[in-house]
């Protein structure tokens, strides 16, 4: 089982159990995390599970397109690193992955 | 008065939303959570489409694992809710034991409208509402050679393109000319229906169904209205919902197509809320007259605003109403109710598949369709959600953009 970092926008630490296969949005909502809300579970239609990839993991998913990428063009504070995280799954040596959370997901 | 104990009947979207909530929000009480369905609260938009195509798990369709309700103190019963004693503040569950409540939340959802035609009951006949039918329905679906789906509806058109995926022939049967007529303008229905026919998707409009056919008990093919026969070894409908009202009408409260409930989703009962599916509100995007939505977001942020009041922070219920269906590789997005629009502009082309449909009311935008245009999707809830409103003439200025706009008139 991969355990991910949440790092909240106050700084606040989160070390969280992942599943091979699971998204990181329903990981991060299975920990009951705050910050990352997933209100259409996954099915990239809300943007409610907005969330920065931490540069050093970056590369480790798909790049964004498409639909996720339109989505996030309408999140508060849109960077580089963005993702919609019901999009990012969790693979086999994902270990230590490190995500940031915004301020708000509105 | 403190509230002390908070019983919600119902563990679906909204159910387990108001729960969820609660927590949230820091209400320490007791929350009884009580649902007639087997497993832990899910999620029911898959069912028709990404679950039905294997492409994700029944653990994804959680809304959270068995920890959740153990560590937030959330006594989940897998019971059956039978009658509310009003006077005496309890719900009675079949299994006889009664839960004393502070303050009830009935959120009941809606049963499919059943098929009542003769040889409905053949095996291979199936609305689409819980996993149970999912889990029944998807190995059906993958053998089936030929689909026959009874209405035009969004439930219904996404299992359509689940079919023709899955290499069936599929003949849609609607009372109506177009898909999904009671949700979405002609334009947008236009683009839906040329999809699916490029998808191999045969529609028979204007025509109902008279008959289902059956040999051993299995279901063979199906008889329209007009008297064709279609072959079929897999019938789906979806031809809409009957809210589950009955709990409540036995207890006496005030039914209006829905559980009739006020601006703060309390029903004619000041100890009992109501949400999501079961419950009509007063709808300030539909003139507050009264609505009851089926949709995700409305279960959700009624949810939310239940536990905000119960909490004390009481505030009407205005949040603006959107949904989505997928269908094939179309994203259709909706953002606020189009009731009554006299006028649209169009930006992209359906050729291209993108599409947005702006819909205005005197002069004012009060709904956007987007098909593949989630951007246009995203700006037009900012723009609906609060004034200035759009005019069509600004809209039809060349080069028009919802998102440049939103972000120009934004305060
Ligand atoms: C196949 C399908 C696809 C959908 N796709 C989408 C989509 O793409 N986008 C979207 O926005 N919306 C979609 N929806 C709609 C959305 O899922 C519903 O609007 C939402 O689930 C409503 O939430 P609810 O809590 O009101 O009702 P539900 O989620 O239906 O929950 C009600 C629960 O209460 C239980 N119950 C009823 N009576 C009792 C009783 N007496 N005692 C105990 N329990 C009881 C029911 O069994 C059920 O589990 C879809 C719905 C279906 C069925
Ligand atoms: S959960 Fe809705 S877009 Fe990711």
């Amino acid at each position: 089982m991969p355990t991910l970092t949440f790092i909240e926008h106050n700084g606040t630490l989160h070390q969280v159990h992942g599943e091979v296969g699971q998204s990181v949005m329903q990981a991060a909502t299975f920990a009951m995390l705050p910050g990352i809300q997933g209100d259409c579970g996954g099915a990239c239609s809300c943007a409610t599970c907005h969330a920065y990839v931490d540069e050093a993991w970056v590369d480790r998913f798909p790049p964004v397109a498409g639909t996720e990428d339109e989505m996030l063009d309408n999140v508060s504070e849109r960077r580089a690193n963005s993702r919609l995280s019901c999009q990012l799954v969790i693979e086999e040596g994902m270990d230590g992955l490190m995500v940031h959370l915004p301020a708000s997901q509105y | 008065m403190t509230l002390n104990s908070v019983v919600i009947v119902g563990a679906g979207q909204g159910g387990f939303q108001v729960a969820a909530s609660l927590r949230q929000e820091g209400y320490q009480g007791a929350i009884t959570l009580i649902g007639d369905e087997p497993g832990l609260p899910y999620q029911r938009p898959p069912l028709s489409k990404a679950y039905l195509l294997g492409k994700i798990s029944a653990t994804a369709l959680l809304f959270r694992p068995m920890d959740f309700y153990t560590q937030q103190n959330i006594e989940l019963v897998h019971d059956q809710a039978v009658a509310v004693d009003r006077n005496n503040r309890q719900v009675r569950l079949a299994s006889g034991r009664a839960v004393p409540y502070d303050h009830l939340v009935l959120a009941m959802g809606a049963h499919n409208r059943p098929l009542s035609v003769p040889g409905a009951d053949a095996h291979g006949v199936f609305g689409i509402k819980t996993k149970a039918d999912a889990d029944e329905l998807a190995p059906l679906a993958k053998e089936a050679r030929h689909v026959v789906v009874v209405g035009a509806g969004f439930v219904g058109l996404e299992f359509a393109a689940v079919a023709a995926a899955n290499g069936a022939t599929v003949h849609v049967l609607e009372l109506g000319d177009r898909p999904m007529a009671r949700a979405i303008s002609r334009e947008m229905s236009d683009l839906f229906r040329a999809a699916h026919e490029a998808w191999g998707v045969h529609f028979e409009f204007r025509q109902g169904i008279g008959q289902i056919l059956s040999e051993g008990g299995k279901v063979s093919g199906v008889v329209t209205a007009e008297g064709k026969t279609l072959p079929a070894d897999l019938v789906v409908y979806g031809i809409g919902v009957i809210p589950n009202v009955q709990l409540a009408l036995e207890a006496g409260l005030d039914i209006d197509n829905g559980i009739k409930v006020d601006s703060n989703l309390l029903t004619s009962d000041a100890h009992i809320s109501s949400l999501g599916d079961v419950a009509s509100f007063p709808c300030i995007q539909n003139g507050q007259k009264p609505l009851r939505l089926e949709s995700v977001q409305n279960a959700v942020d009624q949810g939310r605003a239940i536990a905000a009041r119960l909490v004390g922070k009481p505030a009407p219920y205005t949040a603006l109403p959107w949904f989505w269906t997928d269908q094939g590789n179309l994203k259709l997005q909706i953002a606020g109710m189009s009731m009554g629009y006299d006028n649209t502009v169009a930006l992209g082309t359906p050729e291209s598949g993108q599409l947005s449909v702006l819909c205005f009311r005197d002069d004012q935008l009060v709904a956007v369709e987007s098909c593949n245009r989630p951007g246009d999707h995203m700006a037009a809830r900012k723009i609906l959600a609060r004034p200035p409103r759009l005019t069509p003439a600004e809209a039809q200025v060349p080069g028009f953009e919802l998102k440049a706009w939103e972000a120009a008139n934004r305060d």
